[in-house]
């Protein structure tokens, strides 16, 4: 299986060491040519502007839209979630937003550093303990479209930041933090930052789904 | 947590509550997963000191990772003199509203009450900082009685795991800040690691003897031995002025720059910060580095090591 990190900026040797200890070698992936033949790929965390301006730079931004509209199975964690959303709030307008789950989402919607905090999840569908997740400087869903499915959520507790530079909503609001279209699964949170594996072997177990279903189903010269 | 996922036992139906300590969604904020996570999300990329709102948007713009507020660049602290303290809280105000990503801001070392303020602030991580005047001859800040995280500067291991045991989440070169000259960057960096290579290589006896020469305590020894790196990530910073200095740390081992008067002292600051910003990216690649190094104009007029009258890298303890 070959599962790709976007190795642009950010903290890229953190999922690629969760894919190791899974039993799957990660490919980094900084050029178009890095792209031919990957089963899925990583969105890690970083810097979403950064990241917008090194996608086209380097010439990607295209190429990997392409293939994520033909489906291709990605997860994105935090500023991997910003670009794999519909439509980002408060980002720049030279923000990329590549469309492959139906989110709008406001970036540092959590507030900044000093609001960034770590606490234990209920994930639908993963067995065992709560899910430790770490947020650091985390995009808040505003919307989800019908498509959504919604793995899990946080409550925004009175008072919690709308956003920096926003006014605080304090209406004790549920926003959804992982979420999961078709083959493209995305966290507000940053699995690759605890021991926890489960997000990355539910990843790893949609990309060998949609594998299987490619193999049934061959493609036209649309898809991929 | 920690343990493979298996199926729940019915012989353990409360196994999950005696996991967490806290109800389900409760917030800990501040930890140092939290104070070391934003550092991560740093790396690849490249951080830059700005003085103005206006900078800070071209640095944003260039594809900056973050940037350090500050009133005067550190070449223009070595040639002004005087004593450089904290940025005035409206500057750095005016720099948060500017931009959307990370800012950060530089306290004196031993300066808690600056700290403080800029805590106060909202400041994203506060830079302990030998670029400006020490307001303490003996003692660092105690990082770990704040919420904000802190990078600091080093010059060798001892000085690294020093700086860690006080709290530090970030540990950066310190290079010669303001010279534009990255000699000293490469010695403290390739200090730094290659220090730690020798450590793996250390038996449990001689781990105390490394702990002893490095003044370090000996678990962070008996750490960076196991695990060949530091506890917290290690940045550059100290004299980049080009793509290709931040090519070389880079490939040296540093996982993202800080690039304080090379940029803005630099004929076209746009089109450079651009430009160190693909090459940190793309480090390895020496065409693309080639390729972004073209027709830069100017940059920062340096300075050698013997001419200095202060070494701003000596402050610190």
């Amino acid at each position: 299986m070959d599962i790709g990190i976007l190795a642009l900026q950010g903290d890229v040797a953190e999922h690629s060491a969760a894919l190791s200890e899974i039993g799957v070698a990660p490919r980094r992936v900084r050029r178009p040519d890095d792209l031919t033949g990957l089963d899925g790929i990583i969105l890690p965390g970083g810097e979403s502007t950064t990241m917008s301006m090194l996608l086209e730079s380097s010439g990607l931004a295209d190429p990997l839209g392409k293939e994520l509209a033909a489906g291709l199975p990605a997860l994105g964690t935090c500023a991997g979630m910003i670009l794999l959303s519909t439509h980002a709030v408060d980002g720049r307008s030279d923000q990329r937003c590549f469309g492959a789950i139906d989110l709008t989402v406001r970036r540092n919607g959590f507030g900044r550093q000093l609001e960034s905090f770590e606490c234990d999840l209920v994930v639908r569908g993963l067995s065992g303990a709560p899910l430790r997740a770490v947020f650091i400087r985390a995009p808040l869903v505003e919307a989800s479209g019908p498509a959504v499915e919604v793995l899990a959520t946080l409550e925004q507790p009175a008072g919690a930041h709308g956003g920096v530079g926003e006014a605080p909503f304090g209406d004790g609001r549920v926003v959804p933090v992982l979420c999961r279209q078709g083959a493209v699964l995305v966290a507000a949170f940053h699995p690759e930052l605890t021991p926890d594996r489960r997000v990355h072997e539910l990843f790893v177990s949609m990309v060998e789904d949609d594998r299987v279903k490619r193999t049934e189903v061959p493609r036209t010269d649309e898809g991929r | 947590m920690e343990d493979a996922p298996t199926a729940p036992s019915a012989s353990a139906p409360n196994s999950d509550h005696s996991v967490s300590e806290t109800p389900t969604g409760t917030r800990h904020t501040g930890t140092f997963t939290v104070k070391r996570g934003l550092a991560d999300m740093l790396r690849g990329g490249v951080i830059m000191d700005v003085v103005t709102a206006e900078h800070a948007r071209i640095a944003e713009d260039a594809g900056a990772v973050a940037v350090m507020a500050l009133e005067r660049v550190p070449s223009d602290i070595r040639a002004q003199g005087g004593v450089a303290r904290m940025s005035d809280p409206a500057l750095i105000e005016a720099i948060q509203r500017a931009v959307t990503i990370p800012v950060m801001a530089k306290a004196r070392i031993g300066h808690f009450a600056e700290a403080q303020i800029l805590e106060a602030l909202d400041v994203d991580y506060i830079d302990e900082s030998e670029v400006l005047t020490p307001a303490d001859e003996a003692h660092h800040i105690d990082k770990r009685a704040f919420r904000v995280p802190f990078v600091c500067g080093a010059t060798n291991l001892g000085e690294a795991l020093r700086r860690i045991s006080e709290g530090a989440a970030l540990i950066r070169s310190k290079g010669e800040a303001g010279t534009g000259n990255i000699v000293e960057a490469v010695r403290h960096l390739r200090s730094i690691l290659g220090d730690i290579g020798k450590l793996t290589q250390a038996d449990a006896a001689e781990r105390y003897a490394w702990a002893k020469q490095l003044s370090a305590p000996i678990d962070l020894v008996n750490e960076v031995a196991e695990t060949g790196r530091l506890p917290v990530p290690l940045f550059c910073a100290g004299g980049i002025a080009t793509p290709a200095d931040s090519a070389l740390v880079m490939q040296l081992g540093a996982q993202a720059v800080f690039v304080g008067s090379g940029i803005f002292k630099s004929e076209d600051p746009a089109r450079r910060a651009r430009a160190i910003v693909e090459a940190t990216t793309h480090f390895d690649d020496a065409q693309i580095v080639a390729k972004v190094s073209r027709g830069l104009g100017a940059s920062m007029p340096g300075l050698e090591m013997a001419g200095l009258e202060q070494r701003l890298a000596d402050r610190g303890w």
